[in-house]
């Protein structure tokens, strides 16, 4: 993080009086894969347009390589953007799509050949030079406009939910070749997504947003083992969100039974969120572990099966390889370390979303 | 694909009113107009009818007049159109449709009206040479004049050269123009390297619609030509009305459209590799 290629400062927008983004402040380091994950709304792709320059912000400023750019127009500014819908220009070849920043910047024929042959190599659409970009499949036309973007050699990319468009597996396959790409063309990238899974796989570092607010930024692995508040933990990945009682340090009182677990510093009988990954909660016989609950669904999901044990009121979600008899009672039993306590909610912005 | 044929082709007696409409008013006119444009007043064959379109020197003189206000109009409406749709773009939404509004407007008073007004405000003594002398400018002599004729017919045909490119302004995606825009093109690149490009199915329906009525119309020129000035829609009128000679008057016709029908070809040909459907 040493060497600093974008900054944020103070960054507040609003559309209609509708607070989009609130003193909204980021560092994006040379190189770096930075995600921007959150749900719709939450003000991600508006931070894209801003550095784009779609958007003009109503306060703060934008830094590149240390320089304000915040007033300059898009076409001024040494970032490209992949769009969510392509955009490619209906009227031109796939080469003329990709040319057309290169011949802008008045560079050579030979010049741009080349660098549309090397372009096309990249994203594996060698000998698509002629075609008529809306006779290409939807994969086919976000290669094409990464090729048009990164053919500039902008210093930052700037992606927008660049694979939302595109079924399941071409999904992951993209996913997988733009972190190769990233690896050859060495350049930082901005990436906007409300796809956790897929943040998770690709980036640096992910920022998590919710109302305008970082709710959390950290590598995938932090992110999603030790989320910050209620609302990063129920939007990464599955979890178990149970209101607890932290009795003392490394003691957390979960519906009556005292658990032991690896958190300090929440002071005594404070109430607390408790995150426990479905994954992590193991069925035992009953009597055994620590809540005894009934089964009262099994579903089968490939890799695992999603059960659900009722423990008095609550339901909890465990992923297990075996399955357990419906209607049987369990007992549930957990390692200590995947114990995940957090603060209560002192915004609403730390919530868990309702409605996603 | 297969069960739409089926289905479309179930109710074919739907079209049939429009089926008449076409036989009665346009098939049938123009058996008519054939068959006088091809057979002398005694019955036998001839190319002469047509051929008169060139042959006399008034005929001759008359087309190319027509040419003349035809392409000038066209080019007129669409040098007008562009500028006029790209501020009608970046107005907001409820102040572009009244704007719009606002330009359809005339097309809904008279078309005779529209013109005589014309000749009022362009007479010698007209509203503008008054405005002019009031000001302490010299008079100007326009009317009776091809730019009476031209200001004439650039006023009436502009709605139509400005709506189809309007429309396919509009279509353009907002995304495509950013596009560009984040590629490095400034706003005069993005016109026309991507709108004006993406708008040419417009334009060229404009164009038909334009081109096509300012060539063949006659009553323009009648009241702001003062007569004098004939296009050949005065002499195909003439032809009927005066000279009570259909015979000519339907060759002329007949001659007038296979030289608008070989002018739009053009238009044609694009509309065969491109995606877009025009006028025809």
């Amino acid at each position: 993080m040493s060497d600093v290629i974008l900054q944020l400062e103070h960054i507040t927008k609003s559309f209609d009086g509708k607070m989009i983004l609130d003193d909204f402040n980021l560092e994006i380091g040379r190189n770096e894969f930075v995600t921007l994950l959150g749900p719709s709304g939450c003000g991600k792709s508006t931070i894209l347009r801003i550095i784009g320059g779609f958007v003009r912000p109503d306060k703060g400023r934008v830094l590149f390589e240390g320089h304000d750019i915040t007033m300059l127009p898009p076409e001024k500014r040494n970032v490209n953007t992949v769009f969510q819908k392509y955009s490619l220009f209906p009227h031109m070849s796939v080469a003329d799509n990709i040319a057309f920043g290169l011949k802008l910047k008045k560079k050579s024929s030979s010049y741009i050949r080349d660098k549309i042959a090397y372009a096309l190599r990249l994203v594996n659409l060698e000998g698509y030079d002629d075609r008529d970009p809306l006779s290409l499949s939807g994969g086919q036309q976000q290669r094409v406009a990464i090729a048009r973007a990164i053919v500039n050699e902008p210093k930052v990319l700037l992606l927008d939910e660049p694979l939302g468009a595109l079924d399941l597996k071409l999904r992951h396959e993209m996913q997988r070749e733009l972190i190769k790409i990233k690896k050859e063309v060495g350049i930082t990238f901005l990436y906007v997504t409300h796809d956790q899974e897929e943040a998770l796989m690709m980036s640096d570092r992910i920022i998590v947003m919710n109302k305008g607010i970082i709710q959390q930024a950290g590598d995938s692995k932090s992110i999603y083992d030790e989320p910050q508040n209620a609302f990063v933990a129920d939007f990464i990945g599955e979890s178990n969100i149970i209101d607890g009682i932290m009795v003392k340090d490394l003691l957390v009182n979960i519906q009556g039974v005292d658990f032991p677990c690896v958190d300090t510093g929440f002071g005594e009988n404070n109430p607390v969120d408790v995150v426990i990954r479905p994954e992590d909660l193991e069925i035992v016989p009953q009597g055994q572990g620590y809540l005894t609950g009934q089964v009262i669904s099994v579903i089968f999901k490939g890799a695992y099966y999603e059960i659900k044990v009722k423990v008095d009121n609550y339901e909890w979600m465990i992923q297990s390889v075996d399955p357990a008899p419906v209607g049987g009672f369990v007992g549930l039993t957990i390692d200590p370390d995947n114990i995940q306590i957090m603060h209560k909610p002192v915004r609403d912005d730390e919530e868990v979303a309702r409605d996603e | 694909m297969n069960e739409n044929e089926v289905r479309t082709n179930k109710r074919p007696f739907l079209s049939g009113p429009y089926f008449i409409w076409i036989i009665a008013f346009t098939v049938l006119p123009l058996i008519v107009i054939f068959r006088y444009a091809l057979f002398d007043g005694n019955g036998h064959f001839t190319l002469s009818n047509i051929a008169a379109i060139f042959s006399s020197s008034i005929n001759r003189k008359a087309l190319w007049f027509s040419l003349e206000i035809a392409l000038g109009c066209t080019a007129f409406c669409i040098l007008l159109s562009y500028p006029l749709v790209m501020a009608l773009k970046h107005l907001g939404l409820s102040k572009r449709g009244f704007s719009l509004f606002i330009i359809i407007l005339p097309m809904w008073m008279n078309f005779i009206l529209r013109i005589l007004a014309w000749q009022m405000i362009l007479s010698n003594n007209g509203i503008l040479n008054l405005l002019l002398t009031t000001l302490g400018f010299e008079p100007v002599r326009i009317a009776n004049t091809p730019t009476a004729i031209m200001i004439g017919s650039v006023y009436d045909y502009l709605p139509y050269m400005i709506l189809p490119i309007y429309t396919s302004i509009m279509e353009i995606n907002e995304d495509l123009i950013e596009a560009a825009k984040d590629l490095g093109a400034n706003s005069f690149t993005v016109f026309c390297k991507i709108i004006l490009p993406l708008s040419l199915p417009g334009l060229l329906s404009g164009i038909v619609m334009v081109f096509v009525p300012s060539m063949t119309s006659f009553v323009i020129s009648d009241i702001l030509g003062g007569g004098k000035l004939q296009l050949i829609g005065n002499i195909i009128e003439q032809e009927f009305m005066i000279s009570n000679n259909w015979h000519v008057g339907s060759g002329l016709s007949v001659a007038l459209m296979i030289l608008v029908l070989l002018s739009m070809a053009f238009t044609r040909k694009r509309t065969a590799d491109g995606k877009e459907s025009l006028v025809w």
